[in-house]
């Protein structure tokens, strides 16, 4: 027999996948923005391979938070939340297990485009490397911080600006470190790791705090 | 459903309950044994939701006691109870008996879950259970929500209005559940308008309004 948490992460990632589920909306999303931006700057090669981690970045952080906001209000609308806080499974773990599957159905597909979409923005191959690296060192603390968020307006109608309102600024670092790495990987000042040890610290941080946040969150959520 | 709960009573003392910065519900005092079921009554909004809510631990108490006592009283009050409320708890895009499995693994603390085709077939749902949530009419969800309660044995039962857009032969089904979990030696506590079909159950008329309360034993 399948243990609560395996069946909640499989769970989670069919309903991702199912039509109307959103796992794609994040990928569309991050593929126009980014695909927009060389329409908009015009075809100056030199310009667009030095602000393209930039780009990938920004749209990586925007698609992150579009997907967030129905992480838990779905479950709180549909009855779902209710039930799992008489779950014997401690909301923490829950809360871990669904940012995990909300990571691999919306984040993941992000770092995996991103190279191809860095080669339209004129990046050269190691910077390619350094964004896919830096997103995925970044994006699970993104999913996280997005999490304290997504718990804290569970419970309201068109929460998602809100959201995004609270958890940008606790994105900043995450935007800040994401970018310098992939920068960093062309050459620079800085060597490689530096940032990439920073981010994967916040991203870890966030892993080991936000469950405790969100959690608290939902608890909170009707009273 | 035949082994016996370990739940052997539950005792309210002085409940109060706020929402939103207003008593909602007021010193409530209920014994309630193994065996026995509750009927919470009320127009609308004297507060029976909110009371359910609270038991279950989805609301905290503003006052007064809620304990229970049995062979296993470490376990929270919450893991031992099934709650039923207005939303039904299932994932329009997956089957019923994908959505009956996933609650079965996340709500039962052993192996002893029945499967998902049993207790669809109590329900009278069995044709029904690889069609995806979304299509059933909202008497069939309601019976898909009710199925949970045959898939993981919990001695509590906590249900909010659980006779909503049941026909007849539902709320039979629902009748005969209600007498063979009580002869288990498990507890109903209901919010109802309609009858439910529970034989000696107590009452808890919660009256009016949220200030003329009377708490019954």
């Amino acid at each position: 027999m399948r243990s609560p948490l395996s069946a909640l992460f499989w769970r989670e990632l069919r309903i991702a996948r199912s039509v109307g589920g959103g796992g794609a909306m994040s990928l569309v999303f991050f593929l126009i923005l980014v695909s927009l931006t060389p329409f908009a700057i015009g075809p100056d090669l030199n310009l667009l391979s030095r602000i393209g981690p930039a780009i990938l970045w920004i749209a990586a952080l925007l698609a992150t938070l579009l997907g967030l906001d129905r992480l838990f209000q779905v479950d709180a609308d549909d009855g779902s939340l209710d039930l799992l806080l008489t779950a014997s499974t401690p909301l923490e773990l829950i809360v871990v297990v669904k940012c995990v599957a909300h990571w691999i159905a919306t984040a993941l597909p992000l770092v995996i485009a991103s190279p191809l979409l860095g080669l339209t923005l004129a990046m050269e191959p190691t910077s390619l490397a350094g964004i896919s690296l830096s997103l995925l060192a970044g994006t699970p603390a993104l999913t996280m911080l997005g999490a304290i968020g997504a718990a804290l307006t569970a419970g309201l109608r068109r929460g998602g600006l809100l959201m995004a309102v609270l958890i940008l600024p606790l994105t900043t670092p995450v935007l800040i470190f994401g970018v310098s790495s992939a920068a960093a990987a062309t050459g620079g000042t800085v060597p490689f790791h530096i940032p990439m040890l920073i981010l994967s610290g916040l991203s870890l941080a966030s892993l080991a705090g936000a469950p405790f946040a969100a959690a608290a969150a939902l608890r909170a959520r009707d009273a | 459903m035949n082994q016996a709960f370990t739940l052997t009573s539950l005792l309210a003392r002085g409940l109060c309950v706020d929402r939103g910065g207003r008593t909602i519900v007021k010193n409530i005092n209920f014994d309630l044994r193994a065996g026995e079921a509750l009927v919470a009554l009320g127009r609308n909004g004297a507060g029976k939701s909110t009371l359910l809510r609270a038991i279950a631990g989805f609301l905290p108490l503003s006052g007064g006691q809620l304990t229970h006592t049995g062979g296993e009283v470490e376990i929270s009050l919450p893991e031992l109870c099934h709650y039923v409320g207005h939303a039904d708890g299932l994932k329009s895009a997956l089957t019923a008996a994908e959505n009956l499995a996933f609650w079965a693994h996340m709500l039962t603390r052993s192996n002893d879950a029945s499967s998902p085709e049993l207790a669809l077939q109590r329900v009278g749902l069995k044709r029904l259970a690889e069609f995806p949530v979304a299509y059933l009419s909202a008497g069939q969800k309601r019976r898909v929500a009710l199925a949970r309660l045959f898939m993981a044995p919990r001695p509590l039962w906590i249900l909010d209005e659980p006779a909503t857009a049941l026909d007849v032969a539902s709320q039979q089904v629902l009748a005969q559940a209600f007498a063979e979990h009580r002869a288990a030696g498990g507890m109903i506590i209901a919010a109802t308008h309609a009858p439910l079909g529970l034989i000696d159950a107590t009452t808890l008329d919660l009256g009016s309004t949220p200030s003329n309360l009377g708490g019954n034993a």
